[in-house]
């Protein structure tokens, strides 16, 4: 794949190029202006659920300066395109806090990417946002997680099927990377500490981009005839839904026989599908375009004027955002500047409004707290919400069902200020 | 007198009492389907579901199916239930009871009743019991179908009851099957509980195991064993399904790497022009099938089931004419410069994929399937889609044109004049220029045709050619450059070990023991399965 890297960083250098040109025009006028560093793949594989996180933010910020600004200051979008590729999100990250100076970053998708960033943020000292749902198992003094932790996803849902539907039987299916790799280790072992037998578990990964679902949705079917109830528990990732789900219609497998939750589908990626077969398969989330919150309406009406496009879909990365974002104003505000030390101190217990009807707050690891929803699918492409949890979830970052992390905890409050604190040997840094 | 005071009397009571008894079951039905948009929650709902279905009132079918659809709703101001049709923002409403007409109105004052799957498998089983018997033969069937499912011991009466009617024998076989799984489920004696097995041991499938799974559980040992028996019978011959079932997916998956490579077959096997934007003339075929359904939908509705056939000329057309564009403007200054032709056609790619999400954004576009390639068939315990039966003859057809193109036209003779020797066919008055541009002009235009067949069962994004493109090098190679029939069997090939590979080995090894494979068998046959023979090939 050397090839496909150099490809990738010919555009870069394109888009780098043509991000420079503009930067000339905006120094002279740099002085008044608060800048917000935007950093997600605008071209290249993860586009197609990155370029909405930009729109949302442009439309963010927008309504921010309408407000008057931050601190008697316009506060302006610096937009790069780290092109989906890995490497590459470093360079923009360093671009983006060296060069343009940014108070604080709304960015990347994947943990990959993630994880690419996270040195930079460190060693820069800047704050950067991280929407999307992910494995846990992180917490960095620079990093603000507004995405779930397993703990608020993955397994609420799990108890809400063996609960609400009797499943016995559990088929763990992922697309092959750290995410669903770890989600998957979290849960079996969740699982297994509920009694659930080795053999009542299946484990199956497909590459990213897995086209052809015949055969795996035939041995699902073969794993759920055994007389237990069984659900499909997916981590299927982007593009590789949306064949997965017509392959279950076209097998005839009906979310009343074998429901399927899943972890990475929401409203945006079911705008490419035909949703009348899948009506009742689930997903979980902490946030869902039909909640009917006066708060999320305005939001919605906001967003397709904004997008000037009356279908589109609003999805839980952008209320993550959403709520990252006035968590960061709010946090700014608190502090009287945008210096990153004061900022980091004055984001933990913030509390903003979230767009499900409660308030969001930052807890001292980072990570906020969030009602899990579990939602059906419908005909007409939204969930219908069938259960929620009754108050707030505080994201739980190294998680309590691995060994490697169930003695981790995470405060970056003073004195403490240990992402990785370990209360077996009472020292910060390192697993047990 | 008194006779006649008593004989009145007696009339009078027995024209009052034969008109009640429906009047009362009718009201009886119209309070409990009042009930349903009163319940304040799902297990509420159930309940108010059950008891509709203990009523035995095959008059509540409607109102059970629309709240299975997720079409019941309630009035808030009054709480009247009505099955409502969306109309934009406005709800055609009927009585569920009646069928009549209530008018149209606006939807915001009505609040839909929502339904979770443990509600529709609840509503299946009682639309079952009470659809048992109904006049219509095909209404039963599935009727008795979902009371096998449900196996709820409260369909049994009624059950008896439309069995003793029942004149069609496929209907007859159904609802016994669906008795003996009530029977096996629910409590009875050992020897109802062995003669039910029987029936079910007879019937076979997945979901006769699932059933005697279930059953082994909490049986007399006699049962519990002859179950086990069951089961191990039925297993072994599923077993054998299981290879058949694996060859069909195979050559499934065949087919369409079949009509992704074919295109490059003739750019790169024929041409020998290394053609990497490939994958993104699939994509433009893909996208072209969007456009003209999307045209359709919004002027001519009516021609929905047409569309892909009317999208796949133009996909021909559109990508034939991209790749036309291409020849001229970049390729033909490249030839006998492989590498240069692969960084420039690689660029390329990419830009066309980004000009692609510029226009069209970066979401996945939905394509509908029409109806004749929609739903599955079952044959034995092989269930397949049209869709994908209509995709395997369409890439046969496609392979059968071209080949006929290749050898019985004046084009195509040319065609291979020119790849075989240019300079001897520029002598004989053919201009290679000319032929040049129609060739990767045809091979583009045939991964046109592939993307309208992709377009029905992949995502319809900017990175649908990307999947493809090293697919269909690799069955190139593997089946010789050069030969249709070497891409047709290396294809086919190439599907069905992919099949057999991937439950055992998973999907991620499974591809990476494929790449080993080809790697090894070019190590042994450098020119793949069909290699040319003749002068040609020592160039």
């Amino acid at each position: 794949m050397a090839g496909n890297t150099g490809a990738k960083f010919l555009t870069g250098l394109l888009v780098g190029a043509s991000m420079l040109a503009g930067v000339a025009v905006g120094e002279a006028r740099a002085q008044d202006t608060i800048k917000v560093g935007i950093l997600h793949s605008l071209s290249g594989t993860m586009a197609i659920s990155e370029t909405t996180l930009k729109d949302v933010m442009l439309m963010l910020i927008e309504e921010q300066n309408k407000k008057g600004g931050l601190l008697g200051k316009k506060l302006e979008a610096v937009v790069v395109d780290p092109a989906s590729d890995w490497p590459l999100f470093a360079e923009k990250a360093r671009e983006l806090i060296s060069v343009h100076k940014v108070a604080a970053t709304f960015g990347c998708w994947t943990s990959v990417s993630r994880k690419s960033v996270l040195p930079v943020f460190e060693e820069l000292n800047s704050i950067l946002f991280y929407p999307v749902q992910y494995e846990g198992e992180e917490s960095s003094r620079n990093v603000f997680y507004t995405g779930a932790a397993p703990n608020q996803q993955a397994i609420p849902a799990v108890d809400y099927l063996a609960k609400e539907e009797g499943v016995q039987r559990w088929v763990l299916a992922g697309t092959d990377y750290v995410y669903p790799r770890t989600t998957n280790k979290i849960l079996e072992t969740y699982l297994k500490d509920k009694g659930v037998a080795a053999a009542d578990i299946m484990i199956n990964y497909t590459p990213f981009g897995h086209s052809d679902w015949q055969s795996i949705v035939a041995e699902i079917k073969k794993f759920g005839s055994a007389g237990k109830k069984t659900a499909v528990v997916s981590t299927i990732n982007g593009d590789a839904n949306v064949p997965f789900y017509k392959e279950l219609a076209n097998q005839g497998i009906k979310a009343e026989d074998i429901p399927v939750v899943a972890f990475s589908v929401g409203e945006e990626e079911l705008a490419g599908i035909d949703t009348a077969p899948l009506v009742g398969h689930l997903a979980a989330w902490n946030y869902f375009m039909s909640n009917e919150t006066a708060v999320n309406k305005e939001f919605i009406k906001q967003w397709q004027t904004f997008i000037k496009n009356p279908k589109r879909v609003t999805n839980d990365p952008m209320e993550a955002h959403y709520i990252g974002f006035n968590m960061w104003v709010k946090a700014v505000e608190k502090a009287g500047t945008i210096a990153p030390d004061a900022v980091i101190d004055s984001l933990v217990g913030v509390a903003v409004p979230n767009l499900t009807g409660g308030m969001s707050a930052m807890m001292p690891n980072h990570h906020i707290t969030k009602p899990v929803l579990i939602g059906e699918v419908q005909a007409d492409g939204q969930f219908d919400t069938v259960w929620s949890t009754p108050g707030l979830v505080v994201g739980d970052e190294w998680s309590d069902f691995l060994p490697d992390s169930k003695d981790l905890i995470s405060d970056w409050r003073k004195p403490m200020s240990c992402g990785n604190f370990n209360v077996k040997t009472g020292k910060c840094g390192g697993k047990s | 007198m008194v006779l006649r005071r008593l004989l009145y009397a007696l009339a009078l009571a027995c024209a009052l009492l034969a008109p009640v008894q429906p009047a009362i079951a009718q009201a009886d039905t119209a309070s409990l389907i009042q009930a349903l948009g009163e319940a304040k929650n799902y297990t509420e709902l159930e309940q108010a579901v059950d008891a509709l279905a203990a009523t035995g009132d095959s008059a509540a079918v409607p109102a059970l199916e629309a709240l299975s659809a997720g079409a019941l709703y309630t009035k808030k101001l009054g709480g009247a239930v009505l099955i409502g049709v969306e109309r934009g923002a406005d709800l055609a409403l009927t009585d569920p009871l009646t069928g009549e007409s209530a008018g149209t109105e606006p939807a915001g004052g009505y609040e839909r009743i929502r339904v979770n799957n443990r509600l529709r498998r609840a509503l299946r089983g009682a639309i079952g019991a009470l659809t048992l018997l109904s006049p219509k033969p095909d209404v039963r069937q599935a009727a008795a179908e979902a009371v096998y499912k449900n196996r709820d011991a409260g369909a049994l009466e009624i059950l008896e009851e439309a069995l003793a009617k029942e004149s069609v024998a496929s209907v007859r076989v159904a609802m016994i099957e669906a008795k003996a799984a009530i029977q096996l489920a629910g409590e009875a004696d050992d020897a109802t509980k062995l003669a039910a097995l029987e029936i079910i041991e007879k019937r076979g499938g997945r979901e006769s195991l699932a059933l005697l799974g279930q059953v082994s559980a909490n049986a007399s040992p006699a049962v519990a064993e002859a179950a086990q028996a069951a089961v191990k019978k039925i297993q072994a011959e599923l077993q054998w399904w299981a290879i058949l079932q694996n060859i069909t997916y195979g050559i499934s998956l065949g087919s369409v790497l079949l009509l992704a490579a074919i295109g490059l077959a003739i750019t790169f096997g024929v041409m020998g022009v290394i053609n990497m934007a490939h994958g993104e003339m699939v994509m433009i075929g893909a996208y072209t099938t969007f456009m003209v359904q999307e045209v359709i939908r919004t002027s001519f509705p009516a021609l929905f089931d047409v569309s892909i056939l009317i999208a796949l000329p133009l996909a021909f057309l559109v990508a034939g004419a991209v790749g036309v564009a291409i020849e001229r403007g970049i390729i033909r200054f490249l030839y006998g410069r492989p590498l240069e032709t692969l960084l420039a056609t690689w660029g390329l790619s990419l830009i066309l994929q980004q000009a692609v999400r510029t226009i069209f954004g970066p979401t996945n576009r939905e394509v509908g399937n029409p109806s004749w390639m929609s739903g599955a068939f079952d044959i034995g315990q092989i269930s397949l889609t049209y869709g994908r039966l209509w995709i395997v003859v369409f890439g046969l057809i496609v392979f059968a044109a071209l080949m006929l193109m290749l050898r019985r036209t004046p084009l195509g003779l040319q065609m291979r004049a020119v790849t075989q020797n240019r300079r001897m066919a520029a002598s004989m008055g053919i201009r290679t220029p000319w032929v040049d541009a129609m060739t990767f002009g045809l091979g583009s235009g045939v991964a046109g045709l592939a993307g309208v067949a992709l377009s029905q069962i992949d995502n319809v994004s900017p990175n649908l050619g990307q999947g493809y493109i090293i697919d269909s090098f690799m069955i190139v190679i593997f089946g010789g450059v050069g030969n249709l029939w070497g891409t047709l069997v290396g294809a086919f090939t190439l599907g069905v070990v992919n099949k057999f590979l991937e439950p055992y080995a998973g999907a991620v090894l499974g591809k990476i023991f494929v790449l080993v494979f080809i790697i090894l068998f070019i190590q042994v046959r450098p020119r793949g399965l069909f290699a040319l023979k003749g002068r040609a090939v020592e160039q």
